[in-house]
């Protein structure tokens, strides 16, 4: 099995922001498909009438008051930035 | 021959610097001048800052001077995963994406052990962004394994079990996403601690599964586990997902709670794939508790088959969104090939990013994606429900639940390849993070060929107290931790 | 609406619009991170690890944030859940630090509700036709950084960044410019109102986006939508509708076909243009955030924020037309601006007369803020001396004159108008019995031919007594007094 077919990796890729090599779609494809696979049996599980759990134990209603704290200065904020001018963070034009 | 410093447990080195038999820069020379002995062949450390440690260990023996000591962990030299931040020090998650990344700010567990008056040292290497159970998914280097230096050291957190094994760090912080702390200590003979979801702040920590991921401590002994989680957990208002929880004196309850326990021994967890000599230690384990007057009774979680998959889906779909903010805009790596800002995020996320990684990224956003999240994620989440349902139940007849850690000893450098056959490595571990609970590897001897092995107790929500007892009652006869190899 | 055709035989449509308006939430500190919030600051000022995105960094939410848009909902008649969630809505863009926003998908803090309008009446004199558009929800989500574009390259500023924002999303039930115009008024009136946001459209407080389409009249199905950006004034947002309904109903005249699309209003010139087709659908793969846990709104919650709830312009209208016979076209001015609707509320109430209160609000008030180009707040009158402005008046004491050179100097002054009229002698004398009355007298006498018309039944030939009485009191007789003295002597003589 070359790739899966079930696996549009282009489009996955697109959505993922990743360039892939034609090796890494037919590795990457190929594996995905094995993995794919083995998880069809979670179809099997009678899940009716149960919650998801987004959380492994939630608990509700969880904030904090409105009261503003002092951040990071612009040199630490700009501290990693690969490119920056007039403090601002530099990247190639955007087009609208 | 006495035991050198830097093989001494956390316990017994707190209790000589307050005696004052010893320095807290002593030790931490002790711990420098190891590493610097034995790091080329182990490759523990992403990086360290020699200099750094030892004005800290100064700055603990002054405070110790001035009789203002914070504790049992002033002056212990602990080594942090290279995932946990720590403000002007490197913070790469073993990722090219961010090798040149400096930490502006400290994370909650690192500004709790320096209010503890721990030495932080070095940056421990990992698989990138603790995606893996080998360590060899680092982009910088893989390390070994101080048992056999030809073996893996476990992962996510090998950089930080095979510190500890080889006398580089006293105790060492871990991430435990799907067995990241206990499967490599499991490996590398030493003690590690999931705690309950919750229950340590994951605020500094680089997001993997954020649903799963918890620091723990890894440690010689289950004591010294005991008294680092003591110093890192708590509620935090900086995490949402942290629990508002009184924290008891975990070190102390280790006296007070003798047991007997009740012991659940889930049959799922000893099936096919188990090594036979792993078998038999845990077995012995097993044998151990029941001499001690512990009930032990064979219980069901029937959907531990299901574990794996659950978390392959869960942990991917997480990782894939927790993963976008790394595209070489604000900070990380950036491509000088793009042509635009589209071509920007391309090029940088598949020059930063290694092959594990981008593999679970690409299934993590396929299982989210228009038209399968339904017979995915959503049918993960409520199989998620029933695991954790699982386990509650069968907390209803026993205490705790023991199981082996890893179905296998370490194993070679590059001997596993294919990524499915890595995953079944976690197969054991899993299920608790899915379901949220503590649970702590210890232990318990060595293969034939003189590989480490654990075993894995796994308690109940929020009873690290009674965990680490048990764990305890088996640990401080039996000390395997101790051991130390020859390197 | 019914767009007249260009010929006798061409189709009439109908437009069908629904608006995403974003609106800003007012408050001290970002939604998910503790760093302040504000707007013209130095870039990159206003950030953290969470703001940034930077690696470890996790979110907690605001609780103002939630407060506001409960609050938001109660005003808009909405059903506030009682549990919802916070979703990721994934997509890469330099705005965005996390490549996801927090906001929230199936469970919105509000669902349904409405926005009263009213449409322009028959003059300005008259109420319009009112309706109740209605909300398919309002969610609440996070702000993105602001980018600026070079020549060559573009620079992002992340201080806006995680400003709480709420989406108030209308189904598609308003038919025309007009429609969408009194819309987007009556909303932020209501949000300014509930002090849930400034709705500063020039500082981007306020956001619009329309979906258009149009259908022939009678046509069930709706058209293909075409999403309009950028409308970043309540007028562009009123220009920029008129221009796409016209844009669509020549497109399919001429034949052509109306593409799914996004297009770009520019306000300046009056034109739009495609952005980009919509055929390269989003795929924002929402799932719950794992980071934040669900909130659960009990009712106990929902009656605190609904006893901080104010009435809303509408219903004070209603209310002012009713117990203070107001003029219509005095009320559509002075419920529009709550501070101002509350000063009226109390000079009308100190000196008991509505009407005239409301004139000098909205004649003389308003003008001279105008002119001062200051707002009420900095206003020098209280309505305490307003109303004793219109008490000194209805008791003759000051003619109407005089009045307005007083107000004049108590907007300038902040004095009190009683204070004023007696530094500047404007007051009318006081009914002294003797000296009036020998006036009054004097001036009957010398007319006798308005004396005669009187006598006959003529009550108007009483006013040609009254100039030579104010020409000898040189204009300071309290008209009424003289009014009342006049037809005392008259009833004798
Ligand atoms: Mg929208
Ligand atoms: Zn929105």
């Amino acid at each position: 099995m070359a790739e899966n077919p079930r696996i549009d990796i282009d489009h996955v890729a697109k959505l993922a922001r990743l360039a892939l090599t034609p090796e890494e779609k037919a590795v990457f494809g190929s594996q995905l498909g094995g993995i794919l696979s083995r998880v069809e049996a979670l179809g099997r599980v009678d899940v009716s009438g149960i919650e998801p759990s987004a959380h492994a134990a939630a608990v509700n209603n969880v904030w904090r008051e409105d009261v503003a704290r002092p951040g990071l200065p612009v040199a630490d904020a700009l501290r990693n930035a690969p490119a920056q001018r007039d403090h601002m963070v530099v990247v190639p034009k955007v087009v609208e | 021959m006495p035991v050198p410093l830097h093989f001494q447990t956390l316990a017994e080195l707190a209790d000589r610097l307050a005696k004052r038999e010893i320095s807290s820069l002593e030790l931490t020379r002790a711990v420098i001048s190891r590493t610097e002995a034995v790091e080329k062949s182990v490759r523990a450390f992403n990086s360290r800052d020699a200099a750094d440690a030892l004005a800290q260990a100064e700055a603990s023996d002054a405070r110790r001077a001035a009789g203002q000591s914070r504790g049992p962990l002033d002056g212990i030299p602990v080594g942090l995963k290279d995932v946990i931040a720590v403000k002007d020090q490197p913070l790469t998650a073993s990722s090219r994406m961010l090798a040149n990344f400096v930490s502006p700010y400290d994370g909650t567990v690192t500004t709790r052990l320096r209010r503890a008056g721990a030495v932080l040292w070095g940056r421990l290497n990992c698989d990138e962004f603790a995606m893996g159970s080998s360590t060899e998914n680092s982009a910088f280097h893989p390390t070994s394994n101080p048992w056999d230096l030809t073996c893996v050291p476990g992962g996510s957190s090998g950089g930080s079990s095979a510190a500890l094994a080889a006398g580089e760090a006293i105790a060492t912080l871990g991430s435990d996403t799907g067995g990241s702390i206990r499967q490599p200590a499991a490996l590398c003979g030493v003690v590690g601690l999931k705690p309950t979801y919750g229950l340590v702040s994951r605020f500094g920590l680089v997001a993997y599964a954020s649903s799963l991921d918890q620091i723990g401590p890894m440690t010689r002994t289950v004591e010294d586990a005991a008294i680092l989680l003591g110093a890192i957990a708590g509620h935090d208002e900086r995490d949402s997902t942290s629990l508002r929880v009184e924290i008891p004196d975990y070190r102390a309850e280790l006296a007070g709670r003798r047991g007997p326990w009740r012991i659940g021994i889930p049959r799922e967890y000893f099936g096919a794939g188990l090594d036979p000599e792993v078998a038999a230690a845990v077995e012995r384990a097993v044998e151990y508790y029941r001499g001690l007057g512990c009930e032990v009774r064979p219980v069901s979680l029937p959907h531990t088959e299901h574990c794996l998959d659950t978390y392959y889906i869960i942990a991917t779909a997480e990782a894939s969104s927790n993963l976008a903010r790394y595209d070489g805009v604000r900070y990380g790596h950036r491509s000088t090939k793009a042509k635009d800002i589209v071509d920007l995020y391309f090029q940088s996320r598949a020059e930063g990013f290694g092959a594990e990684v981008k593999r679970r990224i690409i299934l993590g956003t396929y299982v989210l994606s228009s038209g399968y999240y339904d017979a995915f994620y959503l049918r993960a989440q409520k199989v998620r429900t029933l695991i954790r349902r699982d386990f509650l139940d069968a907390f209803r007849g026993v205490d705790v639940l023991l199981t082996p850690t890893s179905p296998i000893p370490a194993f070679k450098l590059g001997e596993k390849t294919d990524p499915l056959a890595m995953y079944l490595c976690d197969i054991y571990t899993i299920g608790v993070n899915l379901a949220g609970l503590p649970a702590i590897s210890v232990p318990c001897g060595f293969t034939g060929t003189g590989l480490p092995i654990g075993f894995q107790l796994i308690g109940r929500p929020l009873d690290e107290s009674g965990l680490l007892a048990a764990a305890h009652a088996y640990d401080r006869v039996h000390a395997w931790g101790r051991k130390t190899p020859s390197l | 609406m019914s767009l007249s055709p260009s010929s006798p035989s061409a189709t009439c449509y109908e437009a069908v619009i629904g608006l995403e308006v974003h609106v800003q939430i007012k408050a001290a500190s970002k939604v998910f991170a503790s760093v302040g919030t504000g707007y013209g600051h130095e870039p990159n000022t206003l950030t953290d690890p969470v703001v940034l995105a930077l690696p470890g960094a996790l979110p907690v939410m605001n609780k103002a944030a939630l407060d506001a848009i409960i609050k938001a909902g109660l005003l808009l008649g909405c059903r506030i859940s009682p549990v919802c969630k916070w979703d990721r809505k994934n997509y890469f863009y330099p705005d965005s630090p996390k490549n996801y926003q927090i906001s929230q998908y199936d469970l919105p803090v509000c669902l349904g509700g409405e926005v009263e309008i009213e449409l322009a009446g028959p003059s300005r004199n008259v109420m319009g036709e009112h309706k109740r558009i209605p909300l398919t929800r309002i969610h609440l989500e996070e702000d993105v950084g602001k980018l600026s574009h070079g020549t060559i390259d573009s620079l992002v500023d992340y201080n806006r960044a995680g400003t709480p924002l709420m989406e108030i999303v209308s189904e598609p039930a308003l038919h025309s410019a007009e429609e969408a115009y009194a819309y987007l008024t009556s909303l932020r009136a209501t949000m300014i109102y509930g002090g849930i946001s400034d709705c500063d459209m020039e500082k981007g407080q306020l956001r619009c986006d329309a979906n258009i389409s149009i259908r022939p009249v009678g046509e069930k199905k709706l058209g293909t939508k075409v999403e309009l950006k950028n409308l970043n004034s309540i007028s562009f947002v009123r220009d920029g509708i008129a221009h796409e309904i016209r844009r669509q109903v020549a497109l399919l005249e001429r034949g052509g076909v109306i593409t799914q699309e996004t297009r770009d209003y520019d306000g300046t010139t009056g034109t739009s243009q495609s952005l980009r087709s919509k055929e390269e659908a989003h795929d924002y793969r929402y799932f719950p955030d794992p980071d934040l846990m669900p909130l659960a709104v009990d009712e106990a919650w929902k009656e605190r924020i609904r006893a901080t709830c104010p009435e809303l312009p509408f219903h004070k209208q209603r209310r002012f037309l009713e117990q203070y016979q107001l003029p219509y076209t005095l009320t559509s001015v002075l419920v529009w601006d709550r501070a101002l609707a509350d000063y009226f509320e109390e000079a009308a109430g100190l000196c008991g007369k509505a009407q005239a209160a409301g004139n000098w609000i909205v004649n003389d008030l308003l003008r001279e803020l105008g002119n001062a180009k200051a707002t009420l707040a900095e206003c020098r009158v209280a309505p305490r001396q307003l109303a004793e402005l219109v008490k000194l008046v209805d008791a003759g004491t000051l003619i109407t004159a005089s009045a307005r050179e007083v107000f004049t100097e108590m907007f300038a002054t902040g004095d009190d108008p009683g204070v004023i009229a007696d530094r500047r002698g404007l007051k009318s004398a006081a009914a002294d019995g003797n000296e009036l009355e020998q006036w009054c007298r004097d001036s009957i006498a010398a007319n006798p031919k308005a004396l005669a018309e009187f006598k006959a039944g003529k009550d108007s030939a009483i006013n040609a007594f009254k100039g030579p009485v104010m020409k000898a009191a040189k204009g300071k007789a309290n008209p009424k007094a003289v009014d009342e003295t006049l037809r005392r002597l008259l009833a004798n003589s």
